[in-house]
């Protein structure tokens, strides 16, 4: 039966989650220098229009489709063949499926875009491109069949993940890993500044985020009801509590309290409670998001020692902000939040941090693997990286042949 | 006639440009402009990474004036734009063989 509140509100969220795309390109905009700034912010706005096209061919379809052997969906619902505007009986039972897969196409959508932050400034477009399809298909469809998918194996073991802290999250950080590794530094890494050359942009990006985010958490209850609420709260107070810590970290180590920090620490909270949404409370959320903001600067800061140059830390903010909710909704959890989650650790099972921890490690090594394999493939063909000029000059004149500010 | 540049802090522009004002002087070209003495550059922080920036912002002041006239403008910018601490700039002095305004043709003291 399909319900009108829970219909509008799935369709508000879908286009809040979208929002938050835009928001990730001027946040990743305003971190590079002023010759890659629409390159970087091309990366972003051009995956809505790649990933929307994947997803409704076959994306969905292996995503969600029919199980096959709890690691893939069937081909059965190509080109959305049968994915009409009557619920489903899997998924989400009070809205139009076709509902529940354009929220679902919006979250397909950020997750690779996340990941363009390790490579940013030195890529090819061309080579993007064929990266963003193959990694869309082959790694983000399989793990939003096994966590999401009916069917699929961590789902069935148990896993929590309310809002994609596996499937975005920690899969766009491991991916982010392998990409920073394997494309190598940027031409002058640890001699030349790389300065961000605009940081109003960048804190435009968070508040988007921030505001996007709460689709996101709050439509992954798939309803329009206390579930969504909790969502929302949890979601904002674990936000709010890491562009805090953050702050204060920096503070107490750096002397300087700095805006670019404040924006980091809120984006960092808002990736820990995603897994955790719609299971723990708002003290744990407080818990969550304040550990999140300590955790993640001290991630950022371990980078310059570990030597690959993921340009605008994806893996210190996302790969460790999604490992730590993760783990953390395996100690929060609570039935008495919601009923159809489990008991963590604090609440007396210990076993649910077990299931969590096997649900990281099958996505990181999975996403990093993956992605190893697609980008010495698209290196071998077609190369990643532009020539040494054009990386002098910038991607923007080269690879686009426009500049963003002229004077 | 000669033109006077001088280097100064940015926030001791308006007292500079008052007290040349005072004293007769009717025109100046002020840029905005970057560089290093001894008072080298500042530190950035992005996301706990320090940065040494080397580049300082400041004022370029020029102002073309008859010789009679230079001491006086020397003086004033000297004491509008002192602090007292590093950074606070330099002011060189040189002849200037001809000035022309484009609107009039006028040439030499007149044109100023």
């Amino acid at each position: 039966m399909i319900d009108a509140g829970d219909t509008a509100f799935i369709l508000i969220c879908a286009a809040l989650v979208l929002f938050m795309t835009p928001g990730l390109a001027l946040f990743y905009g305003g971190m590079v220098r002023n010759k890659n700034v629409l390159a970087t912010i091309m990366h972003s706005f051009i995956i809505m229009g790649v990933v929307t096209v994947i997803w409704v061919l076959w994306g969905y379809s292996l995503a969600f489709g029919p199980d096959v052997g709890g690691v893939i969906g069937s081909l059965d619902w190509f080109g959305l063949n049968g994915v009409g505007l009557s619920p489903s009986p899997d998924y989400a039972g009070t809205i139009p499926h076709q509902a529940f897969m354009i929220f679902q196409a919006m979250f397909a959508i950020i997750t690779p875009a996340l990941i363009t932050g390790a490579f940013a400034e030195r890529m090819k477009f061309s080579a993007f491109l064929v990266f963003i399809v193959l990694w869309s298909t082959f790694v983000y469809s399989p793990l939003a069949h096994w966590v999401w998918g009916s069917g699929g194996w961590l789902g069935n073991m148990g896993a929590l993940d309310f809002a994609g802290g596996t499937v975005v999250h920690i899969s766009s950080g491991a991916s982010a890993l392998a990409a920073a590794i394997l494309i190598s530094k940027r031409k002058g890494y640890g001699k030349e500044q790389f300065i961000p050359h605009n940081v109003p942009m960048t804190i435009t990006g968070a508040a988007i985020l921030w505001f996007g985010w709460f689709g996101f958490n709050a439509g992954s209850a798939l309803a329009s009801n206390g579930l969504a609420a909790g969502a929302f709260v949890t979601t904002h107070v674990a936000c709010s509590a890491a562009a805090l810590t953050w702050m204060f970290a920096e503070w107490i180590h750096r002397d300087k309290p700095t805006t670019l920090g404040a924006a980091s620490g809120a984006v960092a909270g808002l990736v820990a409670i995603t897994p955790a949404a719609g299971f723990v409370g708002p003290v744990s959320a407080l818990i969550i998001g304040g550990i999140a903001g300590v955790i993640c600067y001290m991630g950022v800061l371990a980078k310059s020692k570990l030597g690959y140059d993921d340009s605008l830390d994806v893996v210190g903010i996302h790969g460790l902000g999604g490992t730590w909710g993760a783990l953390a909704t395996g100690l929060f959890a609570s039935i008495a939040v919601n009923p159809d989650g489990a008991n963590g650790l604090f609440f007396g099972n210990p076993g649910q941090l077990w299931i969590q921890f096997v649900s990281v490690l099958a996505t990181c090594v999975f996403a990093f693997v993956m992605t190893l394999i697609i980008f010495k493939i698209v290196d071998c063909t077609m190369g990643l990286r532009v020539t040494d000029e054009e990386e002098m000059r910038g991607l923007d004149i080269t690879q686009h042949s426009e500049t963003a500010y002229s004077l | 006639m000669k033109k006077i540049e001088a280097i100064i802090k940015p926030f001791k522009l308006d007292d500079v440009k008052e007290g040349l004002t005072e004293i007769g002087v009717q025109g100046m070209t002020v840029s905005e402009v970057k560089g290093f003495g001894r008072q080298r550059g500042h530190t950035e922080i992005y996301r706990g990474a320090e940065y040494k920036v080397d580049f300082v912002p400041k004022i370029k002041l020029e102002v073309v004036v008859n010789s009679e006239l230079a001491p006086q403008v020397v003086q004033v910018i000297e004491q509008k734009a002192k602090t007292g601490a590093i950074g606070d700039g330099k002011i060189f002095v040189s002849g200037l063989d001809e000035v022309v305004r484009i609107r009039t043709g006028e040439r030499g003291k007149e044109a100023i």
